[in-house]
């Protein structure tokens, strides 16, 4: 029973290559797994339960330990600092966090205005370029804001950039690139070392065919 | 700001009900009883201390210290961990023969917190500092007896991981030249940050086979066979002399019979800059933080104008609590209702009942509103109302 390993998927975007990534890697995982509406599934053939989450709160269940594992993207990573291991770059789902606005815009000045959905990440890196910004933050659709003028810039995700041509914005720096990562929890790190291990080295071997 | 309710707290802080009480007491007990028996000696000191002083010595962040002033104008501090509290105290009063001193102590420590729930800003630690001895001896004696507790506290999974900062340090400057470059890299270990080691490892102008070692070294987790490939790591230099320790260490736990419960972890990196040898964290099954941490910190007492070596540990009480899981039965208490015209006899039978170990209260028949509810709440009930007899319900 305390064999069972936990592990916090994130619904959306990145769980359909994590599902795939943990199948070359030899689990056996069902179909109904990739259409499931369900909030947790258990697969008992590989003494497995599986939480799916909001990608923005992987961190947050596997930090305090209600799952001992978790997939989560490097921008989450970044904006909630959990205390986890980040043990392995999946590779998968990658994109860049970058500042984006309309085209031959200026920041305001006097009260640069930064609206997004990582307020830390955003406010760090213009601290960084030594310039002291003011957040908005938005949960989502963060490309109407310069459009509708609540910010001159925005901080998000870009992958194809096909979402900031479609509303007629540039990007004007890139911050940081993205992927997915394994995390886990310091604890089951230690008292489910063997699982963990054996789990890593098997997703290490796939990560690192399909890189070659 | 809107008003406060009537059964508001301040962030972070917890009441610990009768059961939760007696459950912690019971726990803190068992543990007391057992660092009296090593020899420890309990010490209190303040809540409050200075900001400059205790505060600034604390391995605890700034940010998360409770902060305030006192009349002259100085920044108090809530006191947010006990070691630097005893460091001064030891370094200021205790430590005048050149003797090791062992310390225990049982107290709340506060740090501040805005995040969210399930992280205490006031809580308890039992723990013990082991002051003015730098020998190996010293860290073993700390991992048997955090040991020791645990198993007194009736934990039942448990798991001790011994790491060693000299090792880390030593061989990143070894590889990497300087402190400066060391520590970058060591940041990462401290930020649990593997992938984020590996790329800058990646990205360092060095020899492929100092990269492969940079590497290999995220391996050295697991019992005594770890060892010889720290040795064959490390090649030579200053820090061998911490893998001489972590080899002693080992034959001491082996002396001391506790081997099992421990596994080395050389990645293990709990602070960046307050310990300065042999460090160790403890994990119990059910728990998703750590239950206690201790290790060596020998540049604190200088801080103190004491230049000697210390070692210590804390338990966390309440993540303890959550690793043993039950709470402790409801009391056992008996309940002699009586009568003003048989209070006397109620007094005496309460007395004699208390002399035989009970737990027992006298109540005035009138002063309760509703009998039947008092009687559910005790174990037993004994009745002394009207002319003579004894009934005894339950």
């Amino acid at each position: 029973m305390s064999d069972i390993l936990t592990i916090a998927m994130p619904k959306g975007r990145i769980f359909e290559e994590a599902a795939e990534l943990l199948r070359e890697a030899g689990y056996q995982l069902p179909q109904e797994f990739d259409d499931s509406r369900k909030l947790i599934i258990d697969v008992e053939e590989e003494n497995f339960r599986f939480i799916l989450a909001k990608p923005m709160d992987v961190p947050t269940y596997v930090e305090h330990g209600v799952a001992d594992l978790g997939i989560a993207g490097k921008d989450v990573m970044l904006e909630e600092e959990r205390d986890v291991y980040e043990l392995l770059d999946l590779k998968i789902s990658a994109c860049y966090l970058a500042v984006a606005g309309l085209p031959n815009t200026k920041l305001n000045e006097i009260a640069p205005r930064i609206a997004t959905k990582y307020p830390n990440v955003a406010a760090a890196y213009f601290r960084e370029q030594g310039s002291q910004v003011e957040i908005i933050k938005l949960n989502g659709s963060i490309e109407i804001a310069p459009i509708i003028g609540l910010t001159d810039r925005i901080v998000d995700i870009v992958s194809t950039g096909k979402t900031l041509v479609e509303n007629g914005l540039v990007e004007y720096e890139k911050i940081v690139d993205i992927t997915s990562r394994l995390i886990v929890n310091p604890v089951s790190y230690r008292m489910k070392d063997k699982r963990i291990s054996d789990l890593v080295d098997r997703v290490n071997v796939v990560v690192r065919a399909v890189q070659k | 700001m809107s008003s406060l309710f009537m059964f508001e707290k301040p962030l972070g802080m917890r009441d610990s009900l009768p059961e939760i009480y007696e459950t912690k007491y019971i726990v803190k007990q068992k543990m007391d009883k057992e660092i009296k028996q090593w020899g420890y000696q309990f010490i209190e000191t303040p809540t409050l201390e200075y900001y400059e002083t205790v505060g600034a010595a604390s391995a605890i962040l700034d940010q998360q210290l409770f902060k305030l002033l006192d009349q002259q104008g100085h920044t108090l501090v809530l006191r947010p961990d006990m070691t630097a509290p005893i460091a001064r105290l030891a370094a200021s009063k205790l430590l005048n023969e050149d003797l090791p001193l062992r310390l225990a102590y049982n107290a709340s420590v506060f740090r501040a917190q805005q995040r969210e729930g399930g992280r205490p800003a006031e809580f308890e630690q039992i723990g013990v500092e082991y002051i003015g001895d730098k020998t190996v001896s010293a860290d073993g004696e700390g991992i048997a007896l955090m040991i020791s507790l645990l198993e007194k506290a009736g934990v039942q999974k448990y798991q001790l991981s011994v790491g060693h900062i000299g090792f880390v340090q030593a061989f990143f400057e070894q590889i990497l030249g300087t402190k400066e470059r060391a520590d970058a890299l060591t940041k990462y270990l401290y930020e649990k940050n593997y992938v984020g080691y590996r790329q800058h490892v990646d990205n360092l102008s060095l020899s492929s086979i100092d990269k492969q070692r940079l590497h290999d070294f995220l391996k050295l987790r697991g019992g005594e066979e770890i060892i010889p490939l720290a040795y064959k790591l490390i090649e030579n230099g200053s820090g061998t002399q911490a893998i001489d320790d972590l080899q002693q260490l080992w034959d001491i736990l082996l002396d001391y019979g506790v081997e099992n419960q421990v596994r080395f972890d050389l990645t293990l990196v709990s602070h960046m800059s307050y310990y300065t040898g042999i460090l160790y964290e403890a994990y119990a099954e059910g728990v998703g933080f750590p239950i206690g941490s201790g290790g060596r910190y020998d540049l604190l007492l200088a801080k103190f104008g004491k230049n000697t070596g210390a070692t210590g540990f804390a338990i966390r009480i309440d993540h303890l609590l959550e690793a043993l899981g039950s709470l402790a039965r409801k009391s056992d208490i008996h309940c002699i209702l009586f009568s003003g015209d048989r209070r006397k006899e109620a007094f005496e039978l309460a007395k004699q009942k208390r002399a035989d170990g009970f737990k027992v209260i006298t109540q005035d028949i009138n002063g309760v509103g509703n009998v039947d509810a008092c009687t559910k709440q005790y174990d037993e009930i004994t009745l002394l109302v009207g002319k003579a007899g004894m009934e005894v319900v339950k």
